[in-house]
């Protein structure tokens, strides 16, 4: 959709642009131009380049080489402070605001208006706040604490914070991944006043429905290059990912059939106080059991409470016809279930420590003799499971921070497989992690659901969902409201289900 | 209405305090009467004070351990130049301590913010290293109230509107602290950067810098405080208020600062300090053993911290829609 | 299970020359260079140093401390930090003092030192783990609980009504210059570093301190963990208790004083990680001589003892600043 600026001067244009770290070359002679009115998409896996870009387009980093043009004028970015007052305005991924100050506090931060005094005008800026938020239509106290509000009223405070400043350039780092399909659509209305508006955005994305629907132009990273722009009504969806990825991806989702066995879990009646309720289903023996649900859905805390990280208050969990207590994670690596959490940097590895004592860590006491550590046999088991999942590594002795995201998973799985469970539980397993990495995962996983695991899979992109599980359960709210072979769902009914608006059309929970 | 009213710490605490002043009144009315008030008041204003620093430098997630020994050292010497030169006026020696306090806080911060060392470390460090160069300067002679000036040692003593200057003094530090901290940019980014520095840096905020700033505050104060305190005692000596770093950390946790930072008032450490002076003070008058006073330190400290770690505790997600009814 | 892929194709060396165990175990090599030079430094200074009965009575003046730091070790490599340990000392051997004027013998005293210790690292412990609770700030306030109930108990009295007998852990010898109290830190620091180093226990340490999330997740009972660190912490307090208590043949409430800071000094010089995560029981050892030999040193050049906490304050600080800066300097 040509605009009429198309042509004219573009509001940002960045030449050029290089930036290195030790040992690592971040961005390498990128260009990119941001035109008023119009929203650019900005693509690329992870570790592609772009959360540097948006550093250095907030003040954070400064380029080493390169340069930006601001409405035609060479500047310089030294501080967040000067991008601030040149117009830039960043929409963090995590929202990075703060949570004990006051939502108005939290809109002005850093650039706080004063009175003839040199003091803080509070008056003057609640009232701002308050005709800010309305423009939003957000419905929130400006002095309430950010605390006490939801995801998605911080996610709007951010974005009231973002349009606070006079801004010609909103550049929004993945703005819905955190959002309800509901909020997001209310984003994307934003989006548009802004637009209308006049202010030229960058909008960072993983999700492709969503570029071809809200942006005009694209700029494609890929190891830190430019892969490819223009407009996205002259492209496709597979033309972006061929670009991003560098390759034809033909076959992401690689499921094997398997033959289901006997009943391996149960789960009767599970609640929790406050995060689900009346959670019943089974899994059984080499089958992949997907959970489907918006963010929030109380999916990971279900599989927190099986994993016995946190309680649930009434309800039995039931392994191989025997109720079992988990009390602790400790309880469930015990019983053989294992989790491999969304957080992987946070719950999953220990970053700092060897690759091998990762992948070893909850299998130290089998590789004890006399209640002291054999290394050799540590290294043969790491090494075991780290060339089953095909670990790219330069040496198990090296810290896990050394590896790419997808390399991290494979650890943080292949310390569980170490462990040889009985039912391992994954949660968003390929969130955040390289094209090449994730089809190793895919292929991983329906190679231990034929070997005999039962997998359950948490995951939110709905072609995973369809492409890997044999049944998938669809949580709402905290509660199962459906769950079906896959044979039976489709793309669209699962979204329904998930956002709730099936409810009218009298299709009940299974 | 009344839930609310007790989740508010200030006005929890505050009550607390008034319970126990009047629970101790009820039974030794000399408790209450305005002069022993006042001495209450007078006899916490330099702790008050001290807290005030340290409460910056806590917002800030970082400690300041070396206080006491910032206070001793400048306060000995003031008092060695005052005994060497008693017509030097008092306004150059308050001026003095008040400069090498800010030089001996400014160290602190120096080393953590270009150095990044841990702050625990750097002001255990150099609470010894200030704490020994005492005995250096001083050879470990003392200063008695013989050698100093009469305006030196009186001054503080001074009364103005029926309290003395060193009330007034605290008095006029909590007003500046409270503005400070409530109507500068400077004094919000102390709370943003304690409280999410990640944050602090793209709002344009510098976390090195605010916490030498906080460090520089808490030593000038130290340094201000260690003429109070060596005039208020009458005496200099390398051991002057040893010890006295965790009356003030105490003073802190009880008045509700968070010891991970961005979280605290100057009501509350004003509270907390007159807390523990409202203790100290009550327990000859109850007939205590003042060896009493360190374990009952500690014990409030642990329930102040116990209560705080209470209300900061945020709760799930609250996913079930009935949830929300319930809490 | 079955061998699903060729082990070969994607081997990954076990070791390569970098990592980081070559580099604590350089900070180690250079604490010891460190080591040898005050040690010839003070030999070279005054001409009773290298005597063996002196060179042993030097051992007095940090095996007690160094004994604590052992555990200390431990407790700052999960992360969590005792500044109670020197009040633990004093309530441990006010307990004992108390004992022993009621009549009590020395197994019975050494019981007590100990039992009272680990009490006391417990209720740390307890407080920590139970709560939920940063341990800087409960160690502070237990630091003034444990010495006040000393000095509640005993105001400015003393205790020295100990048996003769018990008067061998802190004086007695094992075999010629070979004092107890120095043997048996040899001992537990061989212990420790069997604890640490080469079991799974020492293993769940390391994991805690890089992050306890992680930990937790891995099936590692974190809070358990961390309560048995505290109340070794404590036991080793208690331990330190009955060696000085039973040295100086008495006890006052102010027993020990300050003690908490030269341990954590050792420690950090030691190249253990102030946040937590890393370091190693040599590391720490070798810093214990370290301060031992400062302290003789000056000792013999006459510093009196205040100073010496200038020396150990300004140690603390550089060994930290030092690397800092040496780091960058090279990056430039």
């Amino acid at each position: 959709m040509a605009m009429d600026e198309e042509d004219g001067a573009p509001v940002l244009r960045m030449r050029g642009i290089g930036k290195r770290f030790p040992g690592v070359v971040a961005l390498q002679e990128v260009d990119l131009a941001l035109y008023p009115g119009q929203v650019t998409a900005l693509v690329g896996e992870n570790g592609a380049g772009k959360s540097t870009l948006v550093k250095i387009l907030c003040g954070v980093y400064q380029p080493d080489s390169g340069e930006i043009e601001l409405a035609g004028e060479t500047v310089r970015l030294n501080s967040a402070e000067q991008a601030m007052q040149l117009g830039v305005s960043v929409i963090h991924q995590e929202t990075v605001l703060f949570d004990e100050l006051s939502v108005t506090e939290n809109i002005f931060l850093g650039q706080q208006m004063r009175n003839r005094l040199g003091m803080l005008d509070w008056p003057t800026m609640k009232k701002r706040a308050v005709a800010i938020l309305q423009d939003l239509e957000a419905d929130i106290d400006p002095d309430a604490k950010l605390r006490d509000l939801g995801i998605a009223q911080k996610h709007l405070v951010a974005i009231a914070r973002a349009l606070s400043v006079d801004s010609r350039i909103v550049v929004m780092d993945e703005p819905t991944a955190a959002l309800s399909w509901k909020e997001i659509e209310e984003l994307y209305a934003i989006v548009e006043k802004l637009k209308s508006e006049g202010k030229a955005i960058l909008f960072i994305s993983h999700k492709f429905e969503e570029i071809i629907r809200i942006a005009d132009n694209y700029t494609v990273f890929r190891d830190g290059v430019v892969a490819g722009s223009g407009q996205v009504a002259d492209t496709t969806q597979d033309a972006l990912i061929a670009l991003m990825v560098g390759r034809k991806v033909d076959q992401i989702f690689p499921k094997q059939m398997v033959e289901i066995g006997e009943t391996v879990l149960e789960v009767r009646g599970l609640s929790h106080p406050t995060e689900f309720a009346d959670i019943s289903f089974t899994v059984r023996r080499g089958e992949i059991l997907g959970f489907y649900g918006l963010v929030g859905a109380g999916r990971s805390e279900l599989m927190q409470a099986l994993f016995g990280v946190t309680r649930f208050s009434t309800g039995e969990v039931v392994l191989d016809g025997a109720p079992v207590t988990l009390k602790s994670p400790s309880d469930a690596v015990k019983r053989g279930i294992v989790y491999v959490p969304e957080e992987r940097q946070r719950q999953g590895a220990v970053l700092p420590l060897p690759i091998f004592q990762n992948i070893t860590l909850p299998s130290l006491g089998r590789l004890s003799r006399n209640g002291l550590l054999e290394l050799a046999q540590e290294f043969d088991l790491a090494r075991q499971y780290a060339a089953r999942l095909e670990l790219k590594a330069a040496s198990l002795s090296h810290p896990v921070n050394t590896l790419s995201g997808g390399n991290q998973q494979k650890v943080v799985i292949a310390k569980w497989l170490a462990t040889e469970p009985r039912v391992i539980i994954l949660d968003e397993p390929t969130k955040g992690i390289d094209v090449g990495s994730k089809a190793a995962v895919h292929g991983f996983m329906s190679e231990l659901a034929r070997q005999g695991l039962s997998v359950i899979m948490v995951s939110s992109e709905i072609p995973e969902i369809l492409g890997m599980s044999d049944r998938i359960a669809v949580m709402r709210e905290g509660r199962i409201v459906d769950t079906a072979p896959r044979q039976e769902a489709d793309a669209e009914s699962l979204i329904r289900m998930a956002i709730g608006a099936t409810q009218e059309a009298g299709v009940d929970a299974a | 209405m009344m839930a609310k009213a007790l989740k508010n710490r200030d006005l929890l605490l505050g009550l607390v305090l008034i319970a126990l002043v009047l629970a101790i009144a009820a039974r030794f009315p000399g408790y209450i009467t305005p002069t022993n008030l006042e001495g209450i008041f007078t006899d916490t204003s330099i702790l008050i004070i001290l807290a005030l620093g340290q409460m910056l430098v806590i917002l800030t997630r970082c400690i300041d351990l070396s206080v006491a020994s910032n206070l001793a050292l400048t306060g000995m010497i003031v008092a060695m130049v005052n005994a060497g030169a008693p017509d030097l006026p008092l306004a150059a020696l308050v001026l003095l301590s008040a400069l090498i306090g800010l030089g001996l806080g400014s160290i602190n911060g120096v080393l953590v913010w270009t150095l990044g060392i841990p702050p625990i470390v750097v002001t255990l460090g150099t609470l010894a290293v200030y704490r020994g160069v005492i005995f250096v300067v001083s050879d470990g002679e003392w200063v008695n109230a013989h050698e100093m000036s009469e305006v030196f040692l009186n001054t503080p003593r001074i009364l103005f509107l029926g309290l003395p200057i060193l009330a007034w003094v605290a008095i006029l530090f909590v007003l500046i602290v409270a503005v400070f901290l409530r109507w500068t940019r400077t004094g919000r980014a102390f709370l943003a950067v304690g409280g999410n520095p990640t944050a602090a840096v793209y709002a344009g905020l510098d976390v090195g810098r605010t916490q030498f700033l906080a460090f520089s505050i808490s030593g000038l104060l130290s340094g201000i405080c260690g003429y109070l305190w060596v005039s208020r005692y009458a005496v200099a000596y390398v051991d002057v208020a040893r010890g006295f770093e965790l009356e003030v950390v105490a003073a802190c946790v009880i008045g509700g600062v968070s010891i991970a930072g961005g979280i605290g008032t100057v009501t509350g450490v004003v509270l907390g300090a007159l807390f523990l002076g409202a203790v100290k003070n009550a327990l000859p008058v109850i007939g205590i053993s003042p060896f009493w006073q360190l374990a009952i330190s500690g014990t409030v400290i642990i329930v102040a911290v116990v209560i705080n770690a209470r209300q900061e505790k945020t709760a799930g997600k609250l996913i079930l829609r009935d949830s929300h009814r319930t809490h | 299970m079955t061998m699903l892929y060729d082990a070969t194709r994607f081997a990954v060396p076990d070791r390569l020359e970098t990592g980081w165990k070559p580099r604590l175990l350089r900070w180690e090599t250079l604490l010891l260079a460190v080591a040898a030079a005050i040690f010839t430094f003070n030999a070279l200074s005054s001409p009773y140093f290298l005597d063996p009965w002196s060179l042993s009575d030097a051992t007095f003046n940090f095996t007690e401390k160094a004994t604590i730091a052992l555990a200390m070790a431990l407790l700052i490599i999960a992360a969590e930090i005792d500044l109670s340990v020197a009040s633990i000392i004093a309530l441990c051997s006010v307990a004992m003092g108390a004992a022993a004027e009621a009549g009590a013998g020395t197994g019975v005293l050494v019981l007590i030192g100990l039992g009272v210790g680990a009490l006391a690292g417990a209720f740390n412990g307890a407080l920590v783990t139970g709560f939920g609770l940063p341990s800087i700030v409960v160690t502070i306030g237990t630091l003034s609980l444990f010495r006040g109930l000393a000095y509640v108990v005993l105001g400015d009295g003393v205790y020295k009504n100990y048996p003769d007998s018990f008067a061998f852990f802190g004086q007695g010898y094992v075999w010629w210059v070979l004092s107890f109290e120095f043997v048996l830190f040899l001992a537990l620091a061989v212990v420790f570093g069997v604890v640490l180093h080469k079991t799974s226990f020492g293993r769940w340490i390391y994991a805690i301190g890089n992050n306890p999330t992680a930990a937790r997740f891995s099936g590692i009972r974190v809070e358990r963990v961390k309560f048995l660190l505290f109340v070794l912490s404590g036991l080793m307090a208690g331990l330190a208790s009955v060696m000085l208590t039973s040295r100086v043949g008495s006890t006052r409430p102010s027993i020990a004083f300050g003690w908490e800071l030269e341990i954590v000094t050792m420690v950090v010089l030691g190249g253990v990680s102030i946040l937590g995560g890393s370091g190693s029981i040599p590391g720490v050892v070798i810093a214990a001589f370290v301060m031992g030999l400062v302290t003789f040193g000056l000792g013999l050049l006459n510093v009196p003892g205040i100073v010496m906490s200038i020396v150990i304050g300004v140690m603390l600080i550089s060994v930290i600043a030092l690397p800092i800066l040496w780091r960058r300097l090279q990056g430039n």
